[in-house]
């Protein structure tokens, strides 16, 4: 890594539609650039396919939470009823498993619910109290708020500054800035 | 005009000024201070009465044998009830693609959040002995008892739980992106700091965005079951007694439509003072009122049709409990309580079959503050009439609510409203995100109403 890389995290271009920031990343991408980020204030359509990204593991994550949250109260209630202590009430069988549906589900999609949550964030990498980013002001005041950006991280094999810059410039950007670390 | 969900002439830049400008500049008003300390004391109403209760016991209630439910089970299911519409509104209607919603979920959340308080409460303070509440729970204890899991009344601890929890969880998963604006728009230290901890460093990029999506689609997934789940087990806690009146099958899902019903009646009567107050009108549309008022009209239909199943089962069964039950109910000591409860909930709602009602804000406002009344007179009914006449006349008795069963009803609605009052100017009450998406799909494919809208 060179001097000029290592106090810089990256460059960052601004774009003003969304229309204009989906055509950038497309470029970006084709470019063979990976260690690149859009940002929007709004989920745009079409923007993860245009940037390459992958399908998400968050579906995975809550399904695997789900079921063990699930297995999990079906199990406490067996457990406890069957081994643990076992009464009879009105007659009916310690596996009364009829009865046992309501807190399972409920429990299924309580542990599912905190999987979509907390797999959302860690795969997310939040919290996060600090980010490069936030050092330039466009993007401090705008990116929440009506305008659009890609960055090229200066960790990318492809990332030199001169070219990556000219590069980016050649899309048409409202602003091509450099992200100090 | 009444087509569109959002007045012509937005910019990504004006929906999100408009919507801070509501937190983080707008001077603080006469009105909502008045409204504040008003609720403010209703919630110190409450809690003395929360505390004289813990002090003295449940004997200070109206509750007696036979009539053990009162108040406290009344305001449990109404309030549960009203919450109901918040997931309603954000879970079900975002699966169905309902772009209206956009501009109301927010607050219908947040008023569920308020709502699952203020119910989670009553059964809790009818437990007797309040402190002893974890009892309810699995673990492990010296007396090596386990709770009764064959019991709805069991389910509903778990119901009523997850439910405030996972409702939270969608809340503050929706908020993440508006405290992150919050954050970046606020000029106060303060305001920054927190809002900046409660975004954990969001920073809109479209590889959290990606996840974030699938997150929220998720977590409405989860919640639309979820909601339907709770109220049928509230359902169940009557359904599964033996006592004439509440032994019916019907119950659980005429529980979830009525708990729609009074949700939605109590999403207008928020939202229509919300939007004249903060001048929101570009953002809640007469759409948005004739969308609601007709789930209303949808959902108090059903609500007709169940009450007049019990009574037509009540006949078809032959049992005399159970007829005695439904005359005595209709012309007993209660009598004036159901046909009030008939009035409210089943006459006057006729008339949003008239589009003058539905989108007159006035109009619509006090047919929803109606409906209010009516679902709480339903409970009420259902919850008194039956208990206080079962099959032995020798335990027949009568049922009297003290003032501190008023005290505590009247002080959950202040405190529930200082909440609201409260909510409105800390977070922002319309998902400011999701309205910069709808800023960009309307201009994608303008409506043609849109066209005639900007004349």
């Amino acid at each position: 890594m060179t001097a000029a890389k290592s106090h810089i995290y990256g460059l960052l271009a601004e774009f003003d539609t969304p229309e204009a920031l989906i055509a950038a990343a497309e470029k970006v991408r084709d470019a063979g650039y990976r260690r690149t980020d859009a940002f929007s204030p709004f989920p745009v359509h079409g923007l993860a396919a245009a940037l390459g990204l992958q399908r998400t593991r968050v579906a995975l994550i809550t399904l695997l939470c789900g079921i063990c949250g699930g297995l999990g109260a079906y199990g406490m209630m067996w457990f406890s009823s069957v081994i643990a202590y076992p009464f009879n009430i009105g007659g009916r069988p310690p596996h009364s498993w009829p009865a046992f549906v309501p807190i399972t589900f409920e429990l299924t999609v309580l542990g599912a619910a905190f999987g979509a949550l907390l797999g959302m964030l860690a795969l997310n990498g939040l919290p996060q109290p600090y980010h490069p980013l936030f050092n330039v002001q466009r993007f401090a005041d705008h990116a929440s708020r009506d305008c659009f950006f890609i960055a090229i991280d200066a960790a990318d094999p492809k990332f030199e500054l001169s070219d990556t810059r000219a590069f980016l410039e050649s899309l048409q950007p409202q602003h091509v800035s450099e992200v100090p670390r | 005009m009444t087509d569109q969900v959002i007045q012509p002439g937005h910019t990504f830049a004006t929906v999100t000024d408009k919507i801070a400008s509501i937190v983080l500049t707008r001077p603080i008003g006469r009105g909502w201070l008045v409204l504040v300390v008003i609720t403010g004391f209703l919630t110190i109403m409450l809690s003395t009465a929360v505390g004289y209760l813990l002090a003295v016991g449940v004997g200070i209630w109206g509750v007696d044998v036979p009539v053990a439910w009162g108040f406290a089970i009344v305001n449990f299911v109404w309030w549960i009830g009203i919450g109901h519409a918040g997931t309603f509104i954000s879970a079900f209607l975002l699966l169905l693609r309902q772009d209206w919603r956009t501009s109301i979920n927010r607050f219908a959340e947040a008023m569920t959040l308020f709502a699952v308080a203020c119910a989670g409460l009553f059964p809790l303070l009818h437990l007797g002995r309040p402190w002893f509440f974890y009892w309810l729970f699995p673990y492990p204890n010296t007396m090596k008892l386990w709770p009764q899991w064959r019991s709805p009344l069991v389910w509903d601890v778990f119901a009523v739980s997850t439910y405030a929890t996972v409702s939270l969880i969608f809340w503050y998963v929706g908020l993440i992106p508006d405290l992150a604006t919050l954050r970046d728009r606020s000029r106060h230290r303060v305001g920054r700091v927190v809002y900046g901890i409660l975004a954990m460093g969001w920073r809109n990029s479209a590889r959290h965005w990606h996840r974030y999506q699938m997150a929220y689609l998720l977590l409405a997934g989860l919640a639309a079951p979820l909601v339907v789940s709770v109220h049928s087990i509230v359902g169940m806690d009557f359904a599964s007694a033996q006592l004439p009146g509440w032994h019916s099958t019907i119950f659980p899902p005429y529980f979830v439509a009525g708990a729609i019903f009074s949700g939605f009646a109590m999403v207008m009567t928020l939202a229509i003072p919300l939007r004249a107050v903060y001048g929101l009108k570009d953002f809640i549309t007469a759409r948005h009122l004739d969308n609601c008022a007709k789930l209303m009209l949808v959902t108090g239909l059903i609500v007709a049709y169940g009450y007049s199943s019990e009574i037509f089962l009540a006949w078809l069964s032959g049992n005399e409990f159970e007829w005695y039950m439904t005359t005595n109910r209709m012309g007993g000591a209660y009598g004036p309580a159901f046909w009030a409860l008939i009035l409210c909930n089943v006459v006057i709602p006729q008339s949003l079959w008239f589009k003058r009602v539905r989108v007159n804000p006035k109009t619509l406002w006090i047919v929803s503050l109606v409906i209010n009344v009516g679902m709480w007179l339903e409970r009420y009914v259902i919850v008194i009439t039956s208990l206080h006449r079962d099959f032995l006349p020798s335990s027949w008795g009568m049922y009297y609510p003290t003032i501190w069963d008023w005290a505590t009803f009247i002080g959950t609605l202040g405190f529930f409203l200082l909440c609201v009052l409260l909510f409105i100017r800390v977070l922002p009450a319309i998902s400011i995100f999701e309205m910069r998406e709808l800023v960009h799909e309307t201009s994608l494919a303008p409506a043609p109403a849109a066209a005639e809208g900007g004349k």
